[in-house]
């Protein structure tokens, strides 16, 4: 028994979840149908004003877009975990950090790419127009690739509980509202005009940190749950 | 990784029994200065008069009685599961060609001794040796696990599942997935969801993992649940193939498996 190369790996999981999702599409949709029914309800609560409606976009956007993210972390390992797959991983003698890495890329791309595409669509509904669409496209994209990282370590550290559902939204939201704040404020300033090179660095940032760290602390935290 | 199992969970099990909860990694600290004490303690049998009956003592005997050093070796196994001390001071050897049985009632243990043995549950003290060290990060590769849950994923086909888990470890294609399945003889569930499988049949899928698979130690937790009169013949068949071929078996079952088999022996865990 070997490691096998690490792309081939990421891969074959990477594969192998997205014919998953192919085949529980109502499961995968649930995230984004979220995030689309919130932002609708938006300006049918507060009322057509465009002026009022642009003003408060970015948050509307931003805050829709992680509370999908958070209700999309839960299923990112418990399944796996319990069905006993979760075990073979540990003991396939692959690195577990890089396995859980790949399986957090698949979640993304169900779960967090579907938000960034539609966001577009969305945004129309809230006043704005196409001029910030690359702006929101570019911090959405950031953000919840970020988000899904963090939400990968609350899950792998709330999966052995039977309820862990609201101690992940506990544990995971503090870690999770940097992100929150710098990409509203982002995108806050881009419609005004402003420079954004400040809050996008910094939403880099924060992203590369996850990605280095978030699969240590989610095979560290997998471990401890299947115990 | 033994090593440090060892000297963690020595304080583990001194805090547990100390405070009567589950809340060993909080007193670390505190458990190391108390750790020789304890040991004192546990040696005179004072918190534990009836230790020495969870002893496997005809594996024991076996023990003293060879002088090779098995391939693999359990040492003085602790275990706590909350309150309950579950494991204690399990020791056994056990050579190429060799299975080994652990029989005993519901809860006895024989789950969490496989998980242990497996690596998945670190216990309170005690230590595995593979080939006379200890089992270290190349252990995982010489062994081969399957627990009481089938690791199988409803929507993916048999065929599906059997190559994604075979896959981890090496390249498998489809002909040896094909194969394998026609060895556990469900080559007709094959393209099915596992879903639609009945429970039998998801045994025997998982179960057909073990023919892809071409390491030493095979740990299996009641391999045989689920199975008709033919697929424990099956089973049967595949163990004492790998039994033959100077593998290790260890496994939790009710019924006695390849009973008469030269190379088998069997523990009651209490």
């Amino acid at each position: 028994m070997t490691e096998l190369p690490p792309f081939k790996l990421a891969g074959l999981l990477i594969a192998r979840d997205l014919r998953l999702a192919a085949r529980r599409w109502d499961q995968v949709l649930q995230p984004l149908v979220f995030f689309v029914v919130v932002i609708t309800l938006f300006p049918l609560a507060i009322g057509p004003e465009l002026s009022e409606l642009r003003r408060i976009a970015p948050g509307i956007l931003w805050v829709a877009a992680m509370l999908a993210s958070l209700l999309a972390a839960d299923a990112l390992f418990r399944p796996d975990v319990e069905d006993g797959v979760m075990e073979q991983w540990v003991l396939s003698g692959q690195p577990l950090p890089w396995m859980l890495l790949a399986k957090t890329v698949a979640h993304w791309m169900l779960t967090g790419l579907p938000l960034v595409v539609m966001a577009p669509v969305v945004a129309i509904g809230l006043g704005l127009g196409s001029d910030g669409w690359s702006l929101m496209l570019l911090t959405l994209l950031l953000g919840t690739a970020t988000l899904s990282l963090l939400g990968g370590i609350g899950a792998a550290l709330t999966v052995g509980l039977r309820r862990g559902n609201m101690l992940m939204a506990l544990l995971v939201l503090p870690l999770e509202v940097p992100v929150l704040i710098f990409g509203a404020r982002a995108l806050d300033m881009g419609l005004h005009g402003e420079l954004v090179t400040g809050p996008i660095s910094l939403m880099t940032a924060i992203l590369l940190m996850a990605l280095v760290l978030g699969p240590f602390a989610m095979a560290a935290a997998i471990r401890i749950s299947i115990e | 990784m033994a090593r440090r199992y060892g000297l963690f969970n020595r304080m583990g099990k001194l805090s547990r029994h100390r405070k009567g909860r589950d809340c060993s990694r909080i007193h670390v600290v505190f458990a190391r200065r108390k750790a020789a004490e304890f040991d004192l303690l546990l040696s005179r049998h004072v918190y534990l008069p009836d230790r020495a009956q969870y002893f496997m003592s005809s594996v024991q005997a076996q023990r003293f009685a060879s002088t090779a050093t098995g391939a693999l070796e359990v040492r003085d196994v602790h275990l706590w599961r909350g309150e309950h001390h579950l494991l204690r001071g399990i020791s056994f050897l056990l050579d190429s060609g060799q299975l080994l049985q652990l029989n005993g009632p519901n809860g006895a243990g024989k789950t969490s001794l496989l998980r242990v043995i497996a690596r998945l549950l670190p216990p309170e003290s005690g230590e595995l040796f593979w080939k006379g060290q200890p089992a270290a990060a190349d252990y995982r590769q010489n062994m081969l696990y399957l627990g009481h849950s089938n690791a199988l994923k409803l929507d993916l086909t048999a065929l599906e599942n059997l190559r994604f888990s075979a896959g981890l470890s090496r390249e498998v294609s489809d002909a040896e997935c094909r194969a394998a399945l026609q060895a556990v003889a469900i080559p007709h569930c094959a393209e099915l969801p596992a879903r639609v499988l009945s429970a039998g049949q998801r045994r025997r899928v998982a179960l057909s993992r073990l023919l892809l698979s071409n390491v030493p130690l095979w740990v299996l937790d009641e391999p045989i649940t689920n199975l008709d009169v033919s697929g424990i013949a099956v089973v049967e068949s595949l163990l004492a193939q790998h039994l033959e071929k100077g593998g290790m078996i260890i496994a939790a079952a009710h019924q006695a498996l390849l009973a008469g088999h030269a190379g088998v022996r069997s523990v009651q865990l209490q």
